[in-house]
């Protein structure tokens, strides 16, 4: 799959939640947009990801 | 009597918004404390690494967040960038900012006003940042914009205020909060645009870039409240010539 413009191999199926926490992303500090599509947080459990998924994981950072 | 700023039904004592680039985390604190800011804004980016220190850790309770979009260069990725700060969970605030000049990075008033239209549509609160244009900000008001942000000079330049007789127009004519937004330089243009009657001051290269930024953010913080005090108060008038003794004449030496 492809994470943030990089391509990312799936051990195994797994949650959105699972691969964000395995990669140690702080789950309240981030968005995800899986496919185009905004995913909320409450969802990331529920979220199987495959393969063919394009995936942008986003946070803050200082700006004007 | 209360003076207060109100965006979107939201108010604020401060008259200070911040922007959060180009400082280090560690001094963010401080710079908001002594610019006694109640708003910054903070940009999206990818979060390639977790684990990471984020700057929402460093701002402090309270704060009112207003993300930008930032890198966007049409209504279209305004519009994304916006739903996945709102995702992030950070409130509903937005700057919309479009820009496709790399090389002036003047915002785009025809893309702002769509995004603003969406946008506001989603229930955000949108500030559209803005070229000091009158027809354009109208239309931004009419597309549901809470305030509007009309720049100085361009972004980072410190050059002051560069478009000051547009930004009074505005002033004059628009009925939600103007933001004077990029390109102030240095506290005496903040004062001198609240002065003249703009609703706000929003910086960041001008605090980022002084030597002592936490000291030049106490000099915004008090400059901003003197141009507020000075509008409400209502400038002295000026004579365009000839004089008028400030001490009356009462001409004894000469009886």
């Amino acid at each position: 799959m492809l994470l943030n413009g990089e391509r990312v191999r799936l051990d195994k199926e797994q949650s959105l939640y699972d691969f964000l926490r395995g990669l140690d992303y702080n789950i309240d500090r981030i968005a995800v947009e899986l496919n185009y599509e905004i995913i909320p947080r409450e969802k990331f459990r529920e979220v199987v990801l495959t393969e063919a998924d394009v995936m942008e994981v986003v946070t803050f950072m200082g700006g004007g | 009597m209360e003076d207060k700023l109100v965006i979107g039904g939201h108010s604020f004592n401060s008259r200070f918004i911040l922007g959060s680039g180009k400082f280090s985390l560690e001094m963010t604190e401080k710079v908001i404390k002594n610019g006694g800011v109640e708003m910054a804004t903070l940009a999206l980016r990818r979060a390639n690494v977790g684990g990471s220190e984020n700057i929402l850790d460093y701002m402090p309770e309270g704060i009112t967040l207003l993300p930008n979009t930032s890198g966007a260069r049409n209504a279209d990725e305004a519009v994304r960038i916006a739903r996945l700060a709102r995702a992030v969970g950070c409130g509903d605030f937005v700057k919309i900012e479009v820009v496709h000049d790399s090389r002036y990075l003047l915002p785009d008033n025809y893309e702002t006003v769509k995004a603003t239209e969406i946008l506001a549509k989603e229930g955000f609160i949108v500030m559209p940042y803005m070229y000091p244009d009158l027809n354009a900000a109208r239309d931004m008001v009419n597309a549901g914009a809470a305030a509007v942000m009309p720049l100085a000079a361009p972004i980072g330049s410190n050059k002051g205020l560069s478009t000051r007789d547009f930004i009074k127009i505005l002033v004059d004519e628009i009925d939600v909060p103007i933001i004077v937004d990029a390109g102030i330089g240095r506290p005496s243009q903040a004062c001198e645009a609240m002065e003249m009657g703009v609703d706000a001051i929003m910086a960041n290269t001008a605090v980022a870039t002084a030597s002592d930024v936490g000291l030049m953010a106490s000099a915004f913080r008090l400059a901003i409240e003197a141009g507020r005090k000075a509008y409400l108060a209502g400038l002295g008038r000026v004579l365009e010539y000839k004089a008028e003794a400030s001490s009356p004449l009462t001409g004894f030496l000469r009886d």
